[in-house]
Parts: C-alpha cells; structure tokens; sequence
C-alpha cells in the first residue's frame, strides 16, 4: 500500500512523521520504502541517513529548432500554452525555462523542423537507511517545475505490491503537492494546532476530497490548543489517527536531525495508532 | 519603490508571523502575501475586500463524446497520461448544468452498471497540464480547449495598510503565475498611492512560486531555525537568491532551541557576506499572537521577542532605503 503524508502548511512534521513512520513500521514489516517527493526542499535524508547507492539526473525533453529546416511559419509559437516560444520578426526564440515538454511545437511543425533537446531538473539518489529503501529528488537550484522530478522519484521505486511505500509530500495545495498525493491508497494530514495549522488544513483536505482518496488527521506539536484542529475535525467528520505531544526534547532531537523513536523510544505510543491504518487496509 | 521579500525555504520556520509583524513596523508600504497555495497573512491582517479580480492561469481540454471516435490519437500525444479510455458515461452523459457525468470503471460494482457498457475516454483534469496536444491534434475536432478560472485575487484594506492577496482555486495549479500577477498588480497600487515599499511574504520551497516572488526584489530576508532541516533549506533557498542575483538577508528564528547549529548558520553567513539581521528567541508569544488575530509585537510590545523584531525592522529599513 501506498501512504502518502501531506499537509497545507509547511513545517508542521510531514518529515518528521515520514521517517519515524517508516522507521517504526520496518521492525514490523518487509518491503518498507520511503520516497521524499519534497523535491524542493528534500529533508528526510537527514534523518534517516541512508547510504546512496544509485544517482543519475533528471531531463525534461525540451525543443531545438534547426534553423535550416525552419520556414519560419510561427505554428510552434502559436501551439505553445506556456510562452516558452516567440516568434518574433521572422524569428523563433525559445524560452527553455518556460517550457513543460508537451512537445505540441514538434507535433505542429509541417517541417519536422523541431529536434529534441533536454533541461536538467534536478537529482535522483537511492540508497539504504535502517533497512529502508530510500529514494529522494533534489530539484536543480532555478528550476521552477517540480512536478516531473516528483514523478521520476515515485517512478523509480521498484514497488511491491506486498510491500509499504510512504511518500513525503511537499507542502502547499498546488501541483507539486497534487503529484505527490496522486495514486495514494491513504494520505496522512499533518497538521498543528495553531489558526495557521487549521486554515491551511481545511485547503488541503478540500484537495485530497476532490482527488477522491481517505484520509485521517494527525496532530502535531499537541497541547492546550488541540480544540482548534479537534472541533473542525468532528464537524468535518474526520478521525483523528494520533496526537505527537509539544516537548522540547522532541524539537531538541528534530533539531539535531536525529530520529525521534531511536532516540526517545517511549514516544513510540505516539505512533503506534498509525500502524492501525496499515493493519486495516492490508 | 522598494521590494522586500520574506521568505524560507523550510516551511513553519515563523515567515508569515515574522512578516505580519514587520508590516506593523513599516510605514508608507502595502503588504503581498505571495504563498498563494496556503495564503495565512489574511488570519492576521484581517483584511475588508474591496476588489475582487478572476485569475485565468491557462485553459483544460474537455472531450466531446458525441465527436470522439475514440481513435487514440489524444493518447498517443499526450506526455502526461492525462486521457484515460476506460471511463463509463453515464446514461444521460450531460446532466443539467451541462458537464457530462462519468463512473470510473472501477466504481462499476457499487454503481450497478454492467460490464458490457462502453467505455469512452476522458481528460484527468488533475492530470491535464493545459498543453493543448491532444485538442491540436484530434483528427475529428473532438475536443473544446478553453480557459478555466483557477482561482481569484483581492485588493484590501488593513489596518498596516493595502494588503493584495489571492486564493488558489482547489486543486489548482500556475501559483507562479498568480504570484507575478498579484506581484505587478501591488507595484501598481504602490505607484499611485506613492508607497515606499512592498513587503511580501513568500512561499516555502525553491519552485515557482518562489522564483516569481523573488524576481526583481530589492532584499530577500530569509528566516530559518537551528534545526539541520531548517539549515540545510534555508542554504539551497540562499542559492536560488544568489542564482537570481537578489541581495540576501537572514533572519534566525527560534535561535535558542539549539544554540549549537544557531552557531553554525552564523557562520555559513560570515563565509558568504549575508548579514544575520536579527536572532528571535523561541516563544509561545507567537501562536498566542496568532490566536488572537495580532501580530506578536501588538500582542505584548515590550517583550523581548518583539524587541528583537523591531531592531531587525530598523536594520532591513537602513539597508533597504
């Protein structure tokens, strides 16, 4: 099964939970994978150090025009959605950056004129952490597209049917957090008690309603305030997985990059409600 | 007219906080809040709306089942894997407002439709990237390409002044996009009201939302934690800014809660001349403020949190005049 962990907001533990989730679940089961598709800002190595084994880049396939070829009909500039091309005085220019790969250009070419060429995205590396396959994408600095490096990292798990993936989401609503959530059997929302932590919540459950997936609540950094979360949840008709409480030696460890459960090994009864959702959809 | 950009690469690092909280400090200014996919300033601002603009970010392709002849083509182009053959239209496919009503196959049990109905195709919408491959090329003009609303942007009052902020439609995407757009439609608003600066919260991450937030400012304050989490993204969010040639700042929030690392950030900043404009303690002050609906400064002024935020108010204000 795939599960998927997002949230609205950012910095409310989606890392946090991703790696310590995994973590507890490959002392229980076979064929644990963790897939950091934050590709922005990639965490989750840090906590679970994993030994890389594998890197290669990542392309997009972007055009070339042969210049001899070209009859300078403006057709690709006039097909292009995104202003990646302008045909200007006789003339095409490109703005690679701009450009999602459709590939509509060369389709609208009468003259073949149009040549593939590529744009680095970013990175992908696996590797292996406490028994965990880990695979994570590194966007290229400048890139602005996340959403074909998120699909490359969720495309290079070798996923076994029998096995659990947990894919680290990125935060938002949009697109890069769209990729990242598609094809889930579950998705946790991390969320935190704060008027911040609820509103953008609320954002991300609409998402996840529209996509059509379930999901379950989990409270992080809990305390005085958990009512917020508590009511919208029980109007909403939510459940609440678990509640990981607010302590300062939980942020100590976070802060030192370490994992909370191999550290702090009481605070397991923390997490050992998610490993119900596992049993129940298995 | 002056830009200056909040932002953090590590989400939940204070930004949104921190920016309400300079935005009380400024005066002649207007606010931006360009983290449009979890826009939160408005919790504190509480902005009156008094313009309402429809944000366009490109068209969607639909399919037109009585035209399809289910050929393939649209597939065949598409590099998204947005066209998918096996849905299941429902007997009168265009219900009353019009959109045609689908069962996806593998809903066939619990809606008691048979196995032998046929199939057709359809366009993900989630999935659909707005290219315009499968509409150029369908061989039977089979398909509609037009313009989708994807969300909207407002024009306030606040109590700190104009706030333009926007709403990303659910399950949207083009942020980027409508950061340039609420961007430009501030610097208007600037012009004519003869404002000093624009102050703009960004959004969490490097992509492009963030490059169209960045572009063209006059600082970046970037506020991040003592966390390695919090490090590690503020240097890569410190790259994009050096890779668009934006003077940068930092700010270190919730310094204390590991001295060790604080440490450790002042010293990538001296290695890279990037001026650590002001150290904010950890405090709970934040999330009381934020319940209130004040920034922390209003809260309780004479803390030492929202002294920390003033001084590093004074210093941005010199560096950026």
């Amino acid at each position: 099964m795939k599960i998927a962990v997002a949230s609205g907001k950012g910095g409310t533990g989606k890392s946090t939970v991703s790696t310590n989730f995994a973590y507890l679940l490959s002392k229980t089961f076979k064929d644990i994978c963790l897939l950091d598709c934050d590709v922005e800002e990639p965490n989750c190595h840090i906590f679970l150090k994993p030994n890389f084994n594998k890197a290669e880049k990542v392309y997009i396939s972007i055009p070339k025009i042969n210049q001899e070829k070209c009859v300078k009909c403006g057709k690709c500039s006039e097909v292009c959605q995104f202003n990646a091309l302008a045909f200007i005085k006789d003339k095409v220019i490109k703005f690679p950056e701009l450009c999602h790969g459709c590939g509509s250009c060369s389709l609208a070419c009468p003259v073949n004129a149009i040549e593939d060429d590529k744009r680095e995205i970013g990175d992908l590396e696996q590797g292996i952490g406490h028994g965990i396959d880990f695979i994570h994408g590194i966007l290229r600095i400048g890139e602005a597209m996340s959403p074909p490096l998120i699909k490359a990292v969720k495309k290079a798990s070798a996923f076994k049917e029998t096995g659990i993936q947990i894919i680290d989401c990125p935060p938002g609503t949009s697109c890069p957090a769209i990729a990242a959530v598609y094809g889930a059997d579950y998705v946790f929302m991390v969320t935190e008690p704060t008027p911040f932590g609820l509103y953008d919540l609320n954002l991300a459950v609409d998402v996840i309603r529209k996509l059509g997936l379930p999901f379950g609540i989990i409270i992080n950094r809990s305390g005085e305030n958990d009512k917020l979360i508590e009511d919208y949840a029980a109007d909403e008709n939510i459940e609440i997985l678990t509640k990981v409480p607010d302590m300062r030696e939980i942020a100590e460890c976070y802060s030192r990059g370490e994992l909370i459960l191999k550290t702090l090994p009481k605070y397991t009864e923390f997490f050992n409600p998610l490993l119900e959702v596992v049993r129940k959809k298995k | 007219m002056k830009e200056l950009v909040i932002i953090s690469g590590k989400g939940g690092t204070g930004k949104t906080s921190i920016t309400a909280a300079l935005s009380g400090l400024a005066e002649n200014h207007i606010i931006v809040d360009c983290d449009v996919d979890a826009a939160d300033m408005h919790l504190i601002l509480h902005p009156k709306i008094e313009k309402t603009v429809e944000f366009y970010s490109g068209k969607q392709a639909e399919i037109n089942l009585e035209l399809c002849k289910k050929c393939g083509r649209c597939i065949e182009v598409c590099k998204f894997d947005a066209v998918r053959d096996d849905f299941i239209p429902k007997q009168k496919w265009f219900s009353e407002g019009g959109k045609p009503e689908f069962f996806e196959t593998s809903a066939i049990s619990e809606n008691s439709i048979t196995n032998s109905q046929p199939t057709c195709y359809k366009i993900d919408e989630i999935k659909c990237e707005g290219c315009g491959a499968c509409y150029f090329n369908c061989p039977h003009q089979a398909i509609k390409f037009e313009q989708v609303k994807s969300g909207e942007w407002f024009e306030s009052n606040t109590r700190f002044g104009k706030l333009i902020h926007a709403k990303l439609g659910i399950a949207e995407e083009n942020s980027g996009k409508l950061v340039s757009e609420i961007r430009n439609h501030a610097r208007l608003v600037a012009h004519k009201n003869n404002n000093d600066l624009i102050i703009v919260d960004g959004s969490p991450g490097i992509g492009c939302p963030v490059i169209a937030s960045i572009s063209g400012a006059h600082l970046v304050l970037i506020v991040t934690e003592p966390t390695m989490s919090g490090i590690h993204d503020a240097q890569r969010v410190y790259e994009l800014t050096k890779h668009f040639k934006i003077p940068a700042s930092v700010c270190i929030n919730k310094y204390d809660i590991n001295l060790e690392l604080a440490a450790k950030m002042e010293i990538f900043c001296k290695e890279n001349n990037i001026p650590v404009l002001g150290k904010i303690p950890y405090s709970k002050e934040f999330t009381e403020a934020m319940i209130k609906g004040l920034t922390v400064v209003e809260n309780i002024s004479e803390s030492e949190v929202s002294q920390k935020i003033k001084s590093m108010w004074n210093k941005i204000n010199t560096r950026i005049k």
